[in-house]
């Protein structure tokens, strides 16, 4: 679970960091859940300085590669503005924001990982 | 049960909370902003070192690394981890808490 | 499906001032669903989530204190409080919440949710979780 949004804390880099070294061990992640400001991680418009990592472009390349399961709670993206193409329609909104690989679901996806994972790690401020 | 820190100790009381709930034979794995909590000589490391001889300690190479602090500053018997060491960290024990 | 773990939500924040405490309760509720072992721990700052008479209407925030006391309906009926927190904040008891279950092996007697703990007692309670959600 990453509960802090890009660059303003470490949350994010510390996961994505984690979740790498756990693929290169050949361990499963069963998923990332984006919950409270981590949800800012799952923005396409996001334009950081040419000599800066791109976050949310690091996380799509790593679900690329293993297929990773990144989750954006919808509660929590209503609230700050992080809308699919379906939640834009259902809320009359004139575009969405979603990154490509990521996914906007309920809440009961992070229980759901609670439950089938063998652990559940949480990063935070 | 593996706890984890990544708040300065001067800034949160993450640390001192984790050391107040951590039993006998846990490990602490001190990371972001929390590896400062790793070193000698400051107002911390006294509590820190005291609970050493219950709880094992660890601390994320890479975020020392970072903030230009070397081994050599580190509190004598804390175990320095890369990445990958976190992952056996979390894999070695039955849970985690993150101590935010 | 018939695996049951144990979850325990953690919380260590006050509530207001950011909005942890707030989106963890949505996660309690949803997360009831589920049928999990569920219980919640308040601990450090988190204490002053349960706080009673809270009114919110001069900050123009919703008041989402009554919701602690609907958790009895969700099946969430441990709710641990440690003992320590409450001390060093100058708080006791009296000064939470009266949070209430009815229970239904019990002939739907009405009990207490909340379980005043040790430190020492909540930390072991922590040590047998499965999943540990921090907030």
């Amino acid at each position: 679970m990453v509960n802090e949004g890009p660059y303003n804390h470490q949350a994010s880099d510390s996961a994505y960091q984690f979740t790498k070294a756990a693929l290169e061990k050949g361990h499963e992640i069963f998923r990332v859940f984006f919950y409270h400001d981590g949800v800012y991680n799952g923005t396409r418009l996001g334009v950081p300085p040419q000599d800066d990592r791109n976050i949310t472009q690091l996380w799509q390349e790593l679900a690329e590669q293993h297929d990773l399961d990144l989750v954006v709670c919808v509660a929590a993206a209503q609230r700050r503005g992080i809308l699919d193409p379906d939640e834009a329609k259902r809320h009359g909104k004139d575009a969405d924001n979603i990154a490509p690989r990521f996914r906007i679901s309920g809440l009961g996806q992070l229980i759901e990982a609670g439950i089938k994972a063998d652990r559940l790690v949480v990063f935070g401020d | 049960m593996l706890h984890t820190v990544n708040k300065s100790p001067f800034e949160r009381t993450a640390l001192q909370s984790c050391l107040g709930h951590a039993l006998d034979g846990a490990s602490v794995l001190l990371f972001e902003d929390g590896v400062y909590g790793a070193l000698k000589g400051t107002g911390v490391s006294g509590e820190v070192a005291e609970a050493m001889g219950r709880v094992k300690f660890y601390v994320l190479g890479p975020d020392l690394r970072a903030r230009g602090l070397r081994e050599d500053r580190l509190i004598d018997g804390i175990q320095v981890v890369g990445y990958d060491g976190f992952v056996d960290l979390v894999t070695s024990h039955d849970n985690v808490q993150a101590w935010l | 499906m018939s695996e049951i773990k144990k979850f325990m939500y953690v919380n260590r924040k006050a509530p207001y001032g950011t909005i942890y405490a707030l989106e963890s309760l949505e996660v309690v509720l949803i997360g009831a669903a589920f049928d999990q072992d569920v219980s919640l721990a308040f601990l450090d700052d988190g204490v002053f989530q349960l706080t009673k008479d809270q009114d919110t209407s001069g900050i123009g925030m919703k008041n989402f204190s009554p919701t602690y006391a609907a958790l009895g309906d969700y099946d969430v009926t441990k709710i641990y409080v440690e003992k320590e927190s409450l001390e060093e904040r100058g708080l006791t008891l009296d000064d939470l919440q009266h949070l209430t279950y009815e229970d239904e092996d019990d002939d739907w007697a009405e009990k207490d949710s909340i379980r005043l703990v040790t430190r020492e007692e909540l930390a072991r309670i922590m040590d047998e979780q499965d999943v540990l959600l921090s907030f």
